[in-house]
């Protein structure tokens, strides 16, 4: 904990389709962060009727102190797995917010200025389509300086099923390490003190 | 002192204030009866003997015996005891409903209870009638009867509780009528001893609300009108179709081996444990 | 064991406010769940279907519907267990039958209610907080009832604690109110060591079973309760009853039950009053909130303070019985009043009702789904 940088209200929304596994996403990515880093954490969620297609959404605040509002007001991070959720989340962005986009599914980003990776593409060469929020978030890790990728895995093991916790792996190593290559200085991008 | 003098001294509660609600000629004070003798013969301890009733006038039986006792809701006894019957499975569980109770309002829970098989019995006093508010028809009342709600007759075709019940599942199941009183001595026992859901269904006659208004002049004419119709399960089947349509089958009509949920529950719960 | 000597083991997870519900039902002593799927209650039913067996004695049944699920859970508490189900909206209407009839058997149990935006189905996946007057008016006839409120997961599990507690001291139905938001919500909360916690189990009789009155008043007004199959055979209804149990229309002894009923809530007022002040000490306009809006007012609250504005945060934990004291204090020292809620004012009715003239009372409703933000609260504490 001491060497993570002070937070107040950092919010990232994850969004996409519902069975992409957003929600999963979500909370691997939020107990790294509250149990392994101590931050303060509120994960939210907004889903439809649907249990498989539809929008699907999850909401992390991150912070140092305690979350009094515990859903987002205006995100730093937009992660969109679909056309349709980039579309709709955008104007959600803070004016210095950065949007991550899978550019599998997305091919219309309202901005030049984002981070792009080939989410779903990337999954199904790791082997297992379903793994594409794992990938997803094995980049997060990368763009997302303060987390940790220890932090990360450790938790991904504990919620996931062990029987597919090594392809999740794989997944994540995946993700992680593209992210790196391609964006190597992305990291900088927000300066926590 | 007489042996029902003292099934009464060691069964009746002695705290209550009599008289009971029951109409001169109810046949629901035979069904206490029968239950009394059944619970004493079977050897059963007062502790351990749980009667769950709902509401209508099969609804205050209960009260007037030492037992542990509980009046629910309208219809929703059953429900009262699958809680009872899993908190404790000890316990013997016996559901006194009337045809209203157990088969309009509780319909649901009747037909849930006999699928899931939970070791309670229920005891369902038919009467034809609603007669707590008034004689009001009910679910049973047949065909052409006239009630306070078919003044013109009524036009709903009946339930068959016995058939109900057994195509839901209930691994007991057996019809009589207080005109047989030995039989349903036996008839309660055997399905208060049966693991899994029990039911009997158990005609008992109201001339006050049903009689009056049907055609029998005294409430004796009811009981002879059930004691001529009833047919044991054998003679039945022999009987042709115009008959059997004046008759009423009596006899155990489904008796299979069970485990009830309970049980079943139990068992799960000791494996996932660890126990053995 | 001697202070100090023991360590408390505190386990941190990361959970959703319905899994710390469950988590504090265990802590509690919960054995039983009785009840039926409906959203956004239903991760309650799951987890404890996956716990309960594990436990010694532990039982969960998924019952026909609502109604069922409560019978059944009055059946477990008769039993002797301590019990509850978990509902939303239309399960809770369906749940009013035996809630009535718990509160005149004076049966404990514990009744989460998980509210989404109505009426009938409504909107079941968001959020609103329209079951406030019907948890305390729902079931007919003139009756006492506690209705406890969470606004986040750690105060889930806390509040849970606290309505087993209530209901097994005072035989009283207990009822849980949260909102999608608060029950849907993932955070990092710490499982208190059991033994770092009270935990109140309702008393048994000690004397012999000829003695036993299960009705019988004394100076708490509630009477021991035994266990079915205990020894102690006794009669439950929901006629009306007599000391003994037994159904009675004697305008005397109706009148004594139905004074003892309300009596044994009402003497025990502070005890159960609970609310958090939050900045309320110099206060010159108090946001009065509960539920997951009651975090908007927060934050809203340190952003006017922030514009120099001295806001104040009352959070009723308690909702019924309505905590009067703890609100007309702030009726006296405030020159306004914010009750910002997600229905169109069934907490502020009371709020006004208990004024006087005292303090300027603004509400903030809102019923399209949406949690009432920081923003929309801030922007009311501003006019004034």
């Amino acid at each position: 904990m001491s060497n993570d940088p002070h937070l107040d209200r950092f919010e990232v929304r994850l969004s996409g389709l519902g069975g992409q596994g957003i929600l999963t996403l979500g909370r691997i990515m939020g107990q790294a962060l509250a149990l392994d880093h101590g931050y303060a954490v509120t994960q939210t969620q907004s889903y439809g009727p649907e249990a498989r297609g539809g929008a699907s959404r999850c909401d992390l605040v991150i912070s140092t102190g305690r979350i009094s509002y515990p859903k987002t007001i205006s995100l730093d991070l937009l992660v969109a797995l679909s056309q349709e959720a980039c579309n709709k989340y955008f104007s959600d962005l803070k004016p210095d917010g950065f949007l991550l986009v899978d550019t599998s599914l997305v091919s219309q980003t309202p901005t030049n200025i984002y981070w792009g990776l080939p989410f779903t593409t990337m999954a199904q060469k790791v082997g297992l389509v379903q793994t594409t929020n794992i990938v997803a978030l094995g980049a997060l890790t990368h763009f997302i300086s303060f987390m940790r990728a220890t932090s990360v895995r450790k938790s991904l093991r504990e919620i996931l099923p062990r029987k597919i916790v090594d392809i999740n792996l794989k997944a994540f190593n995946a993700g992680f390490n593209r992210a790196k290559k391609e964006y190597p200085e992305a990291p900088e991008k927000w300066k926590f003190s | 002192m007489a042996k029902v003098t003292q099934l009464i001294h060691k069964y009746l509660r002695h705290s209550k204030r009599f008289p009971h609600v029951f109409c001169p000629g109810c046949g629901h004070g035979i069904v206490l009866g029968s239950l009394v003798r059944s619970i004493h013969y079977m050897g059963l301890a007062k502790d351990d003997v749980v009667l769950v009733a709902g509401i209508g006038c099969s609804g205050r039986i209960p009260v007037y015996v030492d037992f542990n006792t509980i009046h629910t809701t309208h219809g929703r006894a059953l429900t009262f005891a699958t809680g009872i019957k899993l908190a404790n499975p000890r316990l013997k569980v016996i559901v006194i409903m009337g045809d209203g109770d157990a088969l309009s309002i509780g319909g649901n829970h009747l037909i849930h209870a006999a699928r899931r098989n939970i070791g309670v019995t229920a005891l369902v006093l038919n009467n034809h009638i609603y007669g707590m508010t008034g004689g009001q028809s009910s679910c049973t009342t047949p065909t052409g009867s006239f009630s306070t709600t078919s003044p013109f007759g009524q036009l709903e075709d009946e339930f068959d509780i016995s058939r109900v019940t057994k195509v839901c599942g209930a691994s007991f199941v057996a019809r009589t009528t207080v005109m047989q009183a030995a039989a349903m001595d036996s008839m309660i026992s055997e399905a208060v001893m049966h693991p899994g859901f029990g039911m009997v269904e158990i005609l008992s006659p109201c001339h006050t609300q049903y009689g009056r208004k049907n055609n029998f002049k005294t409430c004796v004419d009811m009981y002879k009108w059930l004691q001529k119709s009833s047919t044991p399960m054998e003679k039945y089947r022999e009987l042709p179709p115009e008959k059997q349509e004046k008759a009423i089958a009596t006899g155990i009509f489904e008796k299979k081996d069970c485990t009830g949920l309970e049980e079943k529950y139990a068992r799960m719960r000791k494996s996932l444990r660890g126990e053995n | 064991m001697a202070a100090g000597s023991r360590k408390s083991k505190t386990i941190e997870i990361f959970a959703l406010g319905n899994e710390a519900v469950v988590e504090g039902a265990l802590i509690a002593g919960c054995t039983f769940y009785a009840g039926y799927p409906i959203t956004p209650s239903t991760e309650i039913a799951e987890e404890m279907a996956s716990r309960l067996p594990h436990l010694r004695g532990g039982v969960f049944i998924q019952m026909e519907d609502e109604i069922a699920g409560l019978g059944a859970v009055i059946g477990a508490s008769l039993a002797g267990r301590k019990a509850m189900t978990a509902t939303s909206g239309p399960g809770f209407s369906l749940m009013q039958e035996h809630i009535g009839y718990a509160c005149l058997t004076e049966v404990p149990l514990v009744l989460v209610n998980v509210m989404r935006a109505g009426p009938s189905t409504g909107m079941p996946t968001n959020p609103a907080q329209g079951d406030v007057q019907q948890a305390r008016w729902g079931t007919h006839g003139d009756h006492p009832i506690i209705v406890l409120s969470a606004s986040d997961v750690q105060e889930c599990l806390r509040m849970t604690v606290t309505a087993f507690n209530y209901a097994e001291k005072y035989r009283t139905p207990v009822i849980l109110l949260l909102d999608e938001v608060t029950a849907h919500t993932r955070e990092k909360i710490s499982l208190p060591d059991p033994e770092d916690i009270n935990i109140y189990t309702r008393l048994t009789p000690s004397m012999p079973p000829e003695w036993y009155m299960p009705y019988e008043d004394n100076m708490r007004g509630v009477a021991s309760m035994p266990p079915l199959g205990s020894g102690y055979r006794y009669h439950v209804t929901g006629l009306i009853h007599d000391d003994h149990g037994y159904p009675t229309s004697n305008p005397m002894e109706v009148e004594q039950i139905m004074y003892r009923l309300f009596r044994k809530i009402d003497q025990f007022f502070y005890d159960i009053q609970m609310v958090d002040e939050i900045l309320c000490q110099d206060a010159e306009i108090c946001v009065i909130a509960y539920g997951c809006v009651a975090r908007s007012a927060e934050l809203a609250v340190q952003q006017a303070r922030e514009q120099g504005v001295r806001a104040g945060l009352l959070k009723l934990k308690t909702l019924f019985p309505f905590p009067r004291p703890a609100v007309e204090k702030m009726l006296r020292q405030c020159s306004s009043i914010l009750v910002p809620e997600m229905n169109m004012g069934q907490m502020s009715r009371e709020i006004k009702r208990v004024n006087n003239g005292q303090s300027k009372i603004l509400t903030l409703n809102r019923v399209d789904g949406q949690i009432i933000t920081p923003g929309q609260i801030l922007i009311k504490i501003l006019k004034g």
